[in-house]
């Protein structure tokens, strides 16, 4: 698989969304998209501009973009709503339970500047429980893109999955590794690099951290596999359980709260049918704070040195 | 074609919504459990929808050109339970399997489990944006009787006047005012009660035309349990054109049974576990099925 690790592009994933919506729409004209007054910043505006009879504005009303969306689905249309996601789904989970995912109608959710990455708005701004309230809710699919090039295939993919769906963006620029030809189908993790040592599962930016990390990791010795799991539901557990019986350990890596996230996802499935020892890479159970993406990266331990730590960690207790 | 309806519909009307009423009782009986004075309380407005104003087909109730009928709060379900069975969507007997394990008829209604309800409800102030949302996507694509377009029905969503508590309920009227949905028509069960007691003492929510109006809505006061206004209400609706218009229905909760009328008491609970001052729990179907059977000998003899 064709992976740039070096001086890769710089892009923010929100832009693989506007991308998307935009091929999406020209694809089938039952696309239509909601925004909630964050036309530019979701990167909505571009869907706008193409189609701006398919554009709903909403306001600052995001529980009501949600059941609006929903009678446009049940309608027959195929309604993304486009917010950050502190907001949607932070604010209008209980709409998305009720109305799109028991009502099972195919409402696409794109949450934007996810995780704490959004860097200098702080700690309301930056969602990083999206990933547990999703995924327990029956009916929906929860998508993770790793960079902006999978962004836009994973918006494309929702757009035509007949699903109620979660897609969650970042905000900042961040690494584009992968190439239009990489593979992606919902709901199948795709190994990135094949180790035997260590599992390190994980999903949306860090992805690249891990990679970088894995390189490191190689020339001491230590060889990891490495999975992206774009898809946190439904969770392709085969791979998990054959990863795990051929290395033994697994480290999750996730910019979201260790409790209820992919690692979470991940635990369970291990409890289930391999268990294996594994390291949580993410948010500890606190809010994030204002600073710049390299900081807080740093100072929350999702960079590619606590990553390794991690891995070094989990073979102590994979060999003890 | 006019809708407008003539004396002999209204009296077949009256008398189908006294059995509607008397298989509430029976099915709530049954249940257990469930919502006594809402269902009673509209009673007449589903009767007159089912029976006199909705664009429908019972046997096929997936018809793309159906008129949409959401409602909001899905706690009145028995109601609409009740209706569809009399109107041919499901026997009537089954009405009788409300509330229990296995049955289609979910003690809040659940659209996957009974085609014809549309939407999922029970949690309040949601309807209103489904029903614009329906309505925003067919005005996408043609709604006028002119027009070759698949949008051309009418949606409706009928609302408790308790859920206009929910901030989500205001940013639906909002989005409605401002996209100007004329095929949107919504009708407000004015009944005064909610589950702490009265409204205006719970949260008052008057002045609610004048807060409609200043959303820019067409607004309508009617009698909830008079047939000939309540058509005559939809009717003006559809020809108000610039505006969506709300139906401020005002109704008797309990409607019917004059020892229950108007007692919030009632609001969730079914006969046989009501408030005991006025007639005994173990007589209260008895006597609310004997309210009723009154009643309808009553609208016989109106009419003659």
């Amino acid at each position: 698989m064709k992976i740039n690790l070096k001086n890769p592009e710089l892009k923010p994933t929100r832009d693989g969304y506007g991308l998307g919506l935009v091929e999406a729409g020209e694809k089938d004209e039952r696309v239509v998209v909601l925004c909630a007054d964050l036309s530019e910043s979701t990167r909505s505006q571009w869907f706008k501009d193409k189609f701006p009879d398919r554009f709903i504005q909403m306001g600052v009303a995001e529980q009501n973009m949600a059941t609006v969306a929903a009678g446009l689905a049940n309608y027959g249309k195929i309604p993304f709503i486009s917010s950050y996601a502190a907001f949607s789904p932070g604010r209008n989970w209980e709409q998305i339970r009720t109305t799109i995912a028991l009502n099972n109608v195919p409402v696409k959710i794109g949450g934007a500047h996810a995780g704490i990455s959004v860097g200098p708005d702080g700690a309301t701004h930056q969602q990083l429980e999206d990933i547990a309230i999703m995924r327990t809710m029956p009916n929906m699919v929860v998508l993770v893109p790793c960079d902006a090039i999978e962004a836009q295939k994973a918006t494309v993919a929702a757009a035509f999955n007949n699903k109620p769906t979660y897609i969650r963006f970042g905000r900042e620029k961040s690494p584009v590794f992968t190439t239009v030809e990489t593979p992606f189908e919902i709901g199948r993790a795709e190994i990135f690099r094949e180790g035997k040592d260590v599992s390190i599962i994980t999903c949306g930016m860090l992805l690249y951290n891990a990679l970088v990390a894995a390189e490191k990791l190689a020339q001491e010795g230590i060889d990891c596999e490495v999975i992206n799991f774009h898809t946190i539901k439904p969770l392709d557990e085969k791979t998990i359980t054959t990863s795990a019986k051929k290395t033994g350990a697994v480290v999750s890596v996730e910019e979201h709260q260790i409790n209820g996230g992919l690692g979470s996802a991940i635990a369970e499935t291990l409890a289930r049918n391999y268990p294996a020892p594994q390291e949580f890479i993410g948010v500890q159970d606190r809010f994030g704070e204002s600073g710049k993406l390299e900081e807080l990266i740093e100072h929350f331990g999702l960079d590619a040195n606590a990553i390794k730590q991690a891995v070094k960690k989990v073979l102590v207790r994979k060999n003890g | 074609m006019s809708h407008y309806i003539h004396e002999d519909k209204i009296k077949e009307l009256e008398l189908k919504a006294n059995a509607i009423r008397q298989t509430i009782i029976e099915m709530l009986v049954a249940a257990g459990s469930g919502h006594t004075a809402g269902p009673l309380g509209m009673t007449d407005v589903f009767t007159a929808f089912y029976f006199h104003i909705l664009n429908h087909n019972p046997k096929n109730p997936d018809w793309p050109e159906r008129d949409r009928l959401i409602l909001s709060n899905g706690h009145i379900c028995p109601v609409r339970y009740a209706t569809m069975a009399h109107a041919g969507y499901f026997p009537v007997k089954e009405c009788l399997t409300l509330r229990q394990f296995g049955s289609r008829l979910q003690g809040h209604p659940e659209r996957e489990r009974l085609s014809g309800l549309e939407t999922t409800s029970g949690p309040l102030g949601s309807g209103l944006g489904q029903a614009c949302g329906i309505a925003y996507g067919a005005r996408m694509d043609g709604t006028h009787s002119a027009s070759s377009g698949r949008g051309k029905f009418r949606t409706y969503c009928f609302m408790s006047d308790g859920e206009h508590d929910a901030g989500n309920l205001w940013e639906s009227v909002m989005f409605a005012g401002k996209y100007k949905l004329s095929n949107l028509t919504g009708l407000i069960d004015r009944n005064n009660i909610q589950i702490d007691g009265m409204t205006e003492d719970v949260m008052p929510l008057e002045n609610l035309r004048a807060k409609y109006e200043a959303f820019n809505w067409h607004v309508l006061e009617i009698d909830g349990h008079n047939i000939e206004q309540i058509v005559d209400a939809v009717e003006e609706a559809k020809a108000i054109y610039e505006k969506p218009t709300v139906i401020i229905a005002h109704t008797i909760p309990g409607k019917g049974i004059p020892e229950i009328e108007f007692d919030y008491r009632w609001h969730g609970i079914p006969p046989g576990q009501g408030p005991a001052d006025k007639i005994p729990k173990t007589e209260q179907a008895k006597h609310f099925l004997h309210d009723l059977r009154t009643l309808q000998g009553k609208i016989r003899s109106e009419h003659q």
